[in-house]
């Protein structure tokens, strides 16, 4: 990669004595899955593009708790709530983007009752905002007349009601956008939600991310859209169980945006 | 001896509802076996997803066949009892149909005659009900849990409803002084050819039979409501009304753990003070739910409240690849439990004795647990507002916190994010390095 990304720290806008614009919350996956950290790059570089001042915990991230919550675990949930809004109160944030609607869902409603109240953003909403504002334009580029489906991950949709803004940017793109045949509030979850992620499925006929995947082949889409780094993953898995990963790619709303730009 | 029937009729009646009313508190008293929870928060948008969900039946008309089906079954069942208002009335002063002395004969024609197309549209209906279960054997009545009783009584609802109705139309037919007004009789008009060659004797004794069945079976049924899944034609309203508001994907904090958190991370906080006097009242016998009395009200109220229609179960990730975990067994599984419980307590004077049970394996196991991937479907298509993750959670709390009882990767997940602030064991440090990568 030749050109260098913008990724400023928080300590440093802090050393400056300057408040960034918004707070780019890249979470565990997106900091260290390998997959995932090419959708941080692509969002990075969409934030680069349209200038917007923003800036990263960096080291001073870490996990929001919500694979420990939903184990059960609320005592190592709330210790990793609390110490996260500590820092992020020192560094008196307000406003929140995040690509991971994991991350998006806990600071946004789990956090406010320990004393964590901030204006918490998906990168899908964040970016058909910077559309609508004419800080950002896309044009569909190679995305052109393409057959796109959107998987709508559960802790965006049914969880935060956000079916629209991925939506509405896969349209930008002048792709041919598809409907799988569960969707929206009635969407079929990836299989990794609930730290499911994290341990083996419990013995059964099939795994739910094939099951989620046959949905989306059914259309015949040449890209399976995702906006959550697990649904990327269990949807990815789910292609190459299928084998059709010659035929269909799984990417992020924010890659499809870059990608359209040649970013 | 001419007031027999008037006092037969006040007897039974006060049986049927006195039985009914017994049952109702014992209703209370089980659901108030759970903890508090308050929920006496944005009255009018409650009201308003009382009016909508439950009045309006605005989720079940998502699937339209069943939707508009229930809307008819339930529109006829509400509008109907207007009648029995008339049978109470004849049947405690002795009257027939006191209705034709109160209103103009137009009004009350066409009362009946509403009465009798919706009775008519109700049976019809219910038969395709019927079907659906027993015919076509949709899936979701089939499942596993879905055998013996609850099986039985999806069913005998249904005979219910088809007997009741019958009644009322015959009823009707037969009434000759009723067919002579020509008024109302729409439906029944149609029957009465079926009596073709019957006296007017034995047309009153078949008319009187059906009457006295009718409001029998009406008490019959409302008694049956306690033991059914039918309750929720009227749990479905407060339920609706306590349902949560909040978004789907915040799940409570627990207020318990926040104390424990808050002293941990004070640095002035003194571990060895004493207790405020009143501090031991507040501290939780346990974390999370092993059994129905860990659960708050609102949740024993949803297990009440469920009538097992299963497209919770339909719509759930992990039951749709064959997993064990079926939602509504959840709430199947809670009512079960809390009846069991209610029972011991009627047994024991009032007093719950020890039985060595609990909802969590005897009842609920951990491997259905394990299976929720939290998706929040079975939550989105409850007609109810009935919320079965929330339930999953507390005893996922209960396995984690009290019983360290995780499945081993969930564990070294957790160990990851207690050490390195991350759920994969990478250090903190590196957080930022893709941005050289």
């Amino acid at each position: 990669m030749s050109e260098v990304l913008k990724v400023p720290t928080m300590a440093e806008f802090m050393a400056q004595g300057k408040q960034p614009e918004v707070l780019f919350w890249v979470g565990c996956a997106g900091s260290f899955d390998d997959r995932a950290k090419k959708i941080t790059k692509a969002f990075v570089k969409l934030l680069n593009k349209a200038n917007v001042e923003f800036a990263v915990l960096g080291t001073e991230e870490s996990c929001t708790g919500d694979p420990a919550k939903r184990s059960g675990n609320e005592f190592l949930f709330q210790m990793q709530a609390v110490t996260n809004i500590e820092v992020l109160n020192a560094y008196e944030v307000k406003k929140i983007v995040t690509a991971c609607p994991h991350c998006f869902n806990t600071i946004k409603n789990e956090y406010p009752g320990l004393g964590g109240n901030y204006e918490v953003m998906h990168h899908t909403q964040f970016l058909k905002s910077l559309l609508d504002d004419g800080r950002l334009t896309v044009q569909g580029g190679q995305f052109k007349g393409k057959r796109i489906t959107f998987h709508d991950p559960c802790y965006l949709g049914r969880a935060n009601n956000v079916y629209e803004a991925p939506r509405e940017l896969i349209k930008k793109l002048e792709a041919e956008l598809v409907e799988m045949k569960n969707c929206r509030r009635n969407g079929l979850c990836c299989g990794a939600g609930g730290a499911q992620m994290f341990k083996e499925p419990e013995k059964g006929d099939k795994d739910v991310n094939v099951e989620r995947t046959e949905q989306a082949l059914d259309i015949k889409p040449e890209i399976i859209a995702a906006g959550c780094p697990f649904c990327n993953t269990m949807m990815t898995d789910g292609v190459k169980a299928k084998e059709k990963e010659n035929d269909v790619a799984v990417m992020d709303v924010a890659e499809l945006i870059a990608n359209a730009q040649d970013l | 001896m001419e007031y027999l029937s008037n006092i037969l009729f006040a007897l039974i009646l006060l049986l049927g509802v006195g039985y009914f009313t017994r049952n109702v508190k014992r209703l209370i008293r089980n659901i108030n076996l759970g903890q508090a929870v308050d929920v006496n928060d944005n009255k009018s948008e409650r009201w308003r997803n009382m009016v909508m969900i439950a009045l309006g039946q605005s989720k079940m008309v998502r699937r339209p066949i069943a939707g508009v089906l229930h809307v008819v079954v339930y529109i006829g069942f509400i509008i109907i009892n207007i009648e029995v208002l008339e049978i109470i009335l004849d049947g405690l002063f002795g009257t027939h149909r006191i209705g034709l002395k109160l209103l103009p004969l137009g009004v009350y024609g066409f009362l009946i005659g509403a009465f009798e197309v919706l009775a008519c549209l109700v049976f019809v209906s219910v038969i395709i009900f019927w079907i659906r279960r027993n015919v076509i054997k949709l899936a979701r009545f089939w499942k596993s849990e879905m055998t013996n009783w609850p099986k039985n009584d999806g069913n005998i609802i249904l005979y219910f409803e088809m007997v009741l109705m019958t009644l009322f139309l015959v009823m009707n037919a037969t009434d000759v002084h009723f067919q002579a007004l020509n008024s109302g009789n729409i439906v029944s008009q149609n029957i009465v050819p079926l009596f073709g060659s019957a006296s007017e004797g034995t047309l009153h004794i078949i008319e009187r039979s059906a009457w006295w069945l009718h409001i029998v079976g009406i008490l019959i049924f409302l008694n049956y409501l306690y033991f059914s899944k039918h309750l929720h034609i009227l749990l479905a309203f407060p339920n609706t009304y306590y349902g949560s508001l909040k978004p789907k994907g915040a799940f409570n904090n627990l207020d318990s753990v926040t104390n424990e958190v808050k002293m941990m991370m004070d640095p002035d906080a003194d571990p060895f003070a004493v207790p405020a006097e009143d501090a031991e009242d507040e501290v939780p016998a346990k974390f999370g739910a092993s059994d129905v009395q860990d659960l708050n009200w609102l949740q024993l109220l949803n297990a009440y409240t469920c009538t097992e229609c299963g497209r919770c179960t339909s719509e759930c990730p992990a039951n749709q690849t064959g997993k064990k975990l079926s939602p509504r067994k959840i709430m199947m599984d809670t009512r079960d439990r809390m009846e069991e419980v209610g029972k011991n307590i009627d047994a024991n004077n009032g007093e719950f004795k020890e039985d060595g049970k609990q909802l969590l394996d005897d009842y609920i196991t951990k491997e259905e647990l394990w299976a929720c991937t939290s998706c929040n479907a079975c939550v989105e298509t409850c007609p109810v507002s009935i919320d079965p993750l929330s339930i999953i959670l507390e005893m996922r709390r209960y396995l984690v916190m009290e019983q360290s009882a995780a499945p081993s990767e969930l564990n070294n997940m957790m160990t990851n994010i207690e050490n390195n602030g991350a759920p994969w064991p990478y250090n903190q440090m590196d957080r930022l390095n893709w941005k050289n990568e």
